[in-house]
């Protein structure tokens, strides 16, 4: 599988290594290159450098031929346009987008878009834990109390 | 008419300025607390609210829900975006506006449905084209929402369609000569007019076609 991961921090290394160990085809754009230190020194990703916002650094990145892209820097806003980008633009059969705000996030997945909200994964897998339930799915975490929607 | 703005840089402030002082109601939302203070000072603390305007809560704050019209005009694309398409589809505000700092931005901001987007560095780029050009085409505002620009066409002394009736013309599908100037008089356009050198016509031209209009109406250079 080829994967383009926009954003080299935690969850984005983390996930390049995790893919490119399995042998999949990995290039991960990354603006800040002090950031890469976290893939160590005996990885398997390639790296562009550049923004994921920018049609000239996607291309370098290879994503014209990707099956995934994974919007994974810090800023939700960022993630959301790279997202639609590579979406609209390239039509990118699978498209993640990590959105730190549940209510953003929820907006962007009545569009369509998959979502992945981690305070929200986080605290499901907490609540389960604690109450020795079995983990759940994504869909379930990603479910907002209702106190929080508008 | 309720407009709420977002942004508090140069562009934000000095449109908040020009509304409130045509009596418009206006909420501009700055992040910064030390900038919408400033900000207060010169368009009155009614009309500034500190708040990430990318934030749902906030945008229910400042009555995203009863807004007329959402103007996004932060430094950052993916803001503007954002913002826009949460006022749109969240809160279903009729008319949005954003700024786009990259040109190259424009085209994705019109597929995901922001009609109205404002280029700075578009127009000036259009300007600066101009200047070398020896023959201008200007388009003064693209009426995005049906693809349209407005172009201001000056007929110089190589333009293959002066000396000509308007009527023989052959241009462009779906495209209208609006008027023409000539000198400081401003003429009615009909198959009749006799274009002259230096006349000045303005025209809607949809964007795909504004180069055909260009070849039609300014000489290619031999």
């Amino acid at each position: 599988m080829k994967v383009v991961i926009f954003g080299c921090g935690r969850t984005g290394s983390t996930l390049g290594l995790q893919l490119s160990t399995r042998g999949h085809d990995v290039t991960i754009i990354e603006q800040n290159p002090p950031a890469l230190r976290r893939l160590g020194d005996h990885h398997n990703c390639r790296i562009v450098i550049g923004s994921g916002l920018d049609a000239d650094v996607l291309q370098d990145a290879g994503i014209e031929h990707a099956d995934v892209f994974f919007a994974l820097t810090r800023g939700d806003n960022t993630n959301l346009m790279a997202a639609q980008i590579v979406k609209m633009t390239y039509h990118t059969p699978k498209v993640c987008i990590k959105v730190a705000d549940p209510l953003r996030a929820d907006a962007y997945r009545k569009l369509g878009y998959f979502c992945i909200t981690p305070s929200a994964l986080t605290a499901g897998m907490m609540r389960d834990w604690i109450t020795e339930q079995e983990y759940g799915t994504v869909d379930i975490y990603n479910e907002l109390p209702k106190e929080m929607v508008l | 008419m309720y407009m709420v703005l977002v942004g508090g840089g140069n562009v934000g402030l000095n449109l908040a300025k020009r509304l409130v002082n045509q009596g418009h109601e206006l909420l501009l939302m700055e992040k910064d607390s030390r900038t919408a203070a400033r900000i207060a000072e010169q368009i009155g603390e009614e009309n500034v609210m500190v708040g990430d305007g990318c934030e749902m809560l906030t945008q229910k704050d400042a009555g995203f829900g009863r807004a007329d019209v959402v103007v996004a005009v932060t430094g950052e694309d993916e803001d503007n975006m954002v913002i826009c398409q949460m006022a749109k589809m969240v809160w279903n505000v009729e008319r949005v506006l954003a700024r786009v700092n990259d040109p190259d931005h424009e085209e994705i901001f019109r597929k995901i449905g922001i009609d109205e987007t404002v280029s700075a560095t578009g127009i000036i780029y259009a300007l600066l084209e101009q200047q070398i050009s020896p023959d201008v085409v200007l388009p003064i505002g693209a009426l995005a929402r049906g693809n349209l620009e407005v172009v201001e066409v000056e007929l110089g002394n190589r333009s293959p369609i002066a000396g000509h009736k308007v009527r023989d013309l052959t241009l462009p599908p779906s495209t209208n000569l609006i008027w023409v100037l000539r000198g400081d008089q401003g003429l009615a356009v009909n198959g009749d007019l006799d274009l002259q050198v230096g006349d000045m016509v303005v025209a809607v031209v949809p964007r795909d076609h504004a180069d055909e209009l260009r070849e039609t109406f300014v000489a290619t250079k031999a």
